[in-house]
């Protein structure tokens, strides 16, 4: 009997020493400027899940690979990741190509993948499979929270400019899609698709300026926002034109538009000093305290990618693939952004975003007149989802 | 189109091109002399938007600008004294190994100082608002720029015509062996030309600051737009290069006026491809003497006896490591495999074939979205897919073989990137067939073979197999010819071998075993994207010929083995891995100029 308690407690010792592993995987040089406040958001999380206990009496524990920012590399680092350091689950990716990679490989190795920041709608709907959960709210989600606003302008002649690749080229057929059924006497009179980070402003504003559009509505972001703002504000093409840009209230993207910062743009984004929720307040304070910095978009995801692996092991009490599968299905948890569920028909998260308008102040950007747009509310009919889906 | 909309157009791309001419300028510059083709002349540019960015604040726009060219100039210098000068005997294109290295540095050297965030610059002070042309607003920055191109030019002009410097400097670029036997001092020509043309770099980056932000993905961006310039406008030509900034500039700003931006994303390598095949030295280049001086006394490729005895050993031990590895180990050796036949592949064209490709993950792409395509969108079985897929990959090297074959030097090594290119912008753009820019997903192996342990005996047993087709064909009478083609054209041509039609099937024969380690790697990973025919991958195959040295036999695999490695290592255990890579690669060559290989064949027994 003695041997016995002995045995079991050395069996108790050895499972509440191993830890639960989170394999987690990123563009960390590629894509910097995202991913740093990214890490610092699942770095946040982790130390606080650990300060709490960990999870099941167990350490939680990520092992963190730089991706490459090629799916190739990407699928090596995850194949390292699972079979080497026997990871219970992956999480990460920033571009959708990669990001699509991942998923594949979640699919084929039959591990859970929780896709942190990839924005393509394909990686829950045509390429979707039973493995993989996405948490940021999707290209067409943010592209159809700015339909409402869009629509009430009642302006006819649309412009469009996109970079030339897949989000862009979604966002733009569901803008358009969307805004024909908001309002069908819509015309879109210009379409601009520079390649990604390589947009010829000067030539791309003035051939926007020659269609005369009524309004316009761009997917840039990064380099080729700042270079079309600043292009556009010389040559007074938003003057009287009214844009729509998704992403574009990001910290990382609005930040660094500083004094050029064009005022009136609805945009999706995230107005991180003005939100006064409990769960944001508690979040920014944890956050600023931890990095002496403020938290961006990016720092949100990494920090409720976390939490929702977190609450997916203690709802399923065990780290077991099939388990947490089960959990995750319909789950409800806390973010920063309020409560979000993982959606049973796509395994999307309704985490949201906020919509708002730009607006300078004191030679900063920021976002005014905004709402909470909450995620839930901007998908297609189940039945849409589902001729999409082939699982 | 209204006329007041052509002549702002017209006005857009004469500024677009004036900053093209800057950077192509300089680069045109340093390989017409010291025939080095740079491939961090993009990191100088991107260094000197940084620099003229962070001076700004406390100096000021104007004062930032000559400032941040002259920084970037004398960092030229340093890097010539330091670095190139030691490596200028090493076998040819060495120098585009340590400049690529010197990429890989500089870009983390400037995230590590500067940060992550775009640094958007201020607007030039005095000429920051915008007039009225023909009823619309233009900036009034675009037309200092438009003045600023000519003025360098004249400049530049006045130099090489009017100096002594400047005739030493074009002496050179016609002739480097009759300048230095006339006494030129060559070392004190060659940094002040590498030093200019940095300066020349710095110029335009500090100058782009009040068109776009400095931020870390302008150096590839831009170094494949200076090259295509030069190579258009025909290499160390000035004046060429600044009639192919403008034709190019215009080109760009009209697709995007007629509403065809979509081409844009590779309208200049169609131009450069064009004028390549109707002018094969570029609009105003001129043939060069540019006998691969190193090359004609290359011994025949043989196994020296220490290679044959590594590469027993290293078959024994691939064969046996599944005995006793872990399931990564099989993972990272079926990477190694497939980078080691096409870097092999590629060895096979650009050693003994004597033919330097830019391009070649054109087919090792095409290899891989063959299978993919086949089994995802014709439901061919995985395995008949292996099969066709490489002769998919060989059909595009017939096509573009027949051109590139045609030229030689740095101009085939353009054809080939330009044709890479093109393969590139198709498949990030035919969404229907090749899935667009997220590519084809689900592209696995059937059941039997989807074990990682299985999986990586098949790739063993293919790539060895491909290896040693290769390095056999290499000793046939065929690598013979091909290698007679090579050390001198005109007495082949004599002696009956028709010199196109051996370089021609080489071509093919590499582009088929590229198109099978393509597939092999579709089938690895499970999805291919536009990446695996992207320029970086073409330049990965580069480094590793290169590294292993490319006058030797088993050099390539050595490269591929050490470079992939390392990849994954570096970027494992160290957070600025590019740099550390750079570090490792730069050690290299300075330490074994000869590559991995060249160390067991250094000394050959004296015949």
């Amino acid at each position: 009997m003695k041997y016995l308690v002995l045995i079991l407690l050395a069996l108790s010792g050895s499972a509440y020493s191993q830890a639960i592993k989170i394999g987690e995987l990123n563009s960390y040089k590629v894509f910097p400027a995202f991913l740093e406040p990214y890490k610092k958001g699942w770095e946040l999380a982790v130390e606080e899940i650990n300060a709490g206990g960990g999870l099941l009496g167990r350490k939680l524990e990520i092992v963190s690979r730089d991706d490459g920012g090629t799916p190739g590399d990407a699928v090596r680092a995850a194949e390292e990741l699972l079979s080497r350091e026997k990871a219970t689950v992956l999480m990460g990716t920033f571009a959708s190509n990669v990001g699509l990679a991942v998923a594949s490989l979640a699919n084929q190795r039959k591990v859970l993948f929780l896709a942190a920041e990839p924005l393509t709608d394909k990686i829950v709907w045509e390429n979707g499979n039973p493995y993989t959960f996405r948490l940021r709210p999707s290209t067409y989600m943010q592209t159809a929270m700015l339909i409402p606003e869009a629509a009430k302008l009642k302006k006819k002649r649309w412009a469009i400019v996109y970079p030339n690749y897949e989000y862009g080229q979604s966002a733009t057929a569901s803008f358009k899609k969307l805004l024909k059924q908001a309002q069908p006497d819509v015309e879109f009179v210009a379409e601009q698709a520079p390649p990604l980070g390589k947009i010829d402003a000067g030539a791309v504003v003035q051939a926007l300026a020659d269609a005369k559009p009524d309004a316009i509505f761009s997917s840039l972001f990064a380099a080729d926002l700042q270079k079309f703002v600043r292009e556009g504000n010389t040559r007074g093409l938003f003057k009287s034109t009214p844009v729509f840009n998704l992403l574009a209230g990001e910290p990382e993207y609005l930040d660094t538009l500083r004094d050029e910062t064009p005022e009136g743009w609805w945009v999706t984004g995230y107005p991180w000093s003005e939100i006064n929720t409990p769960e944001h307040r508690r979040f920014r304070e944890a956050y600023e305290k931890r990095w002496k910095d403020y938290p961006r978009a990016g720092s949100v995801v990494g920090y409720t990618s976390v939490y929702a692996v977190a609450a997916a092991v203690k709802t399923a009490q065990s780290a077991d693939t099939g388990k947490l599968i089960a959990a995750l299905k319909g789950l409800e948890m806390p973010s920063p952004f309020g409560p979000i569920v993982w959606r049973t028909i796509d395994q999307q998260s309704t985490m949201g975003a906020y919509v708002g308008q730009l607006a300078r102040k004191d030679g900063k950007g920021v976002m005014v007149n905004w709402r909470y747009a909450d995620g839930a509310k901007y998908q297609p009919s189940d039945q849409e989802i589902r001729a999409l889906r082939k699982d | 189109m209204s006329g007041s909309a052509v002549l702002l157009q017209f006005l857009n791309g004469l500024a677009g091109a004036s900053s093209l001419f800057l950077v192509a300028a300089g680069l045109s510059l340093i390989f017409g002399v010291s025939r080095i083709v740079n491939f961090a002349h993009g990191s100088l540019y991107m260094l000197g938007m940084y620099l003229a960015v962070w001076l700004s604040g406390p100096l000021g726009f104007w004062l930032a600008v000559p400032l941040a060219a002259l920084g970037v100039g004398l960092l030229g210098c340093v890097l010539e004294v330091l670095l190139l000068r030691r490596i200028y005997k090493a076998p040819e294109l060495l120098q585009l190994l340590a400049t690529f290295a010197l990429v890989l540095i500089i870009k983390d050297l400037i995230l590590w100082t500067w940060g992550a965030e775009d640094l958007l610059g201020p607007r030039a002070p005095g000429i920051a608002g915008a007039m009225s042309i023909a009823g619309s607003l233009f900036p009034q920055y675009d037309l200092f720029l438009i003045a600023v191109g000519p003025l360098v030019f004249a400049a530049l002009h006045l130099i090489l015509t009017r100096t002594r410097w400047g005739i030493l400097i074009r002496a050179a670029t016609q002739d480097r062996e009759m300048a230095a036997a006339l006494g030129v001092n060559q070392r004190l020509l060659f940094t002040s030309v590498f030093a200019l043309g940095a300066l020349l770099a710095g110029l335009g980056g500090a100058l782009a600051i009040p068109r776009e932000p400095a931020n870390l993905e302008i150096d590839l961006s831009l170094i494949a737009d200076a090259f295509v310039v030069v190579v258009v406008g025909g290499l160390g030509s000035i004046p060429g290069a600044f009639l192919a900034a403008l034709l190019i500039g215009e080109v760009k700003a009209f697709c995007i006026a007629l509403g065809y931006s979509k081409l844009t994303l590779a309208i200049e390598f169609v131009v450069m491809a064009v004028v390549l095949v109707l002018r094969p030295w570029g609009l105003l280049g001129r043939p060069q003497n540019e006998a691969p001086a190193s090359a004609l006394a290359a011994p025949p490729l043989r196994f020296a006896s220490i290679e044959k005895a590594a590469c027993a050993i290293a078959l024994a031990l691939l064969v046996a490591v599944p005995a006793f590895s872990g399931q990564y180990a099989l993972v990272l050796l079926t990477d190694i495999l497939v980078f080691a036949l096409f870097a092999v592949s590629l060895h096979f064209i650009m050693g003994p074939g004597g033919m330097t490709s830019f391009g070649h993950a054109a087919y090792f792409g095409i290899g891989a979205y063959a299978a993919g395509i086949l089994v995802l969108r014709s439901g061919v079985p995985a395995e008949i897919a292996l099969l066709l897929a490489p002769l998919a990959a060989a059909g595009g090297a017939l096509v573009f073989g027949w051109f590139c074959v045609r030229l030689s030097g740095v101009y085939m090594a353009m054809l080939t990137l330009a044709f890479a290119q093109i393969a590139w912008s198709v498949a990030f753009q035919w969404d229907r067939v090749t899935g667009g820019s997220n590519g084809l997903i689900g592209v696995w192996p059937p059941q039997w073979l989807s074990a990682r342990t299985s999986y990586y005996y098949l790739a063993l047993l293919l790539c060895v197999a491909g290896i040693l087709f290769l390095w056999r064909a290499l000793g046939a009478p065929f690598g013979y010819a091909l290698r007679a083609g090579r050390d001198s054209p005109l007495r082949a041509e004599a002696i009956g071998i028709d010199v196109r039609r051996q370089q021609w099937a080489a071509f093919v024969i590499a582009g088929l075993f590229a198109g099978l380690a393509g597939a092999l790697f579709a089938f690895s990973k499970g999805s291919i994207s536009p990446e695996t025919l992207s320029v970086p991958r073409s330049v990965d195959a580069l480094a590793m010929v290169l590294l292993g040295g490319i006058q030797t036999l088993t050099g390539p695999v050595w490269g591929a083995a050490l470079f992939t490695w390392l990849q994954d290592a570096v970027s494992r255990e160290i957070d600025y891995w590019r740099a550390a890579m750079g570090a490792v690669l730069l050690l290299l060559v300075l330490v074994l100029p000869q590559g991995l290989a060249g160390l067991a064949t250094r000394w050959p027994s004296s015949k």
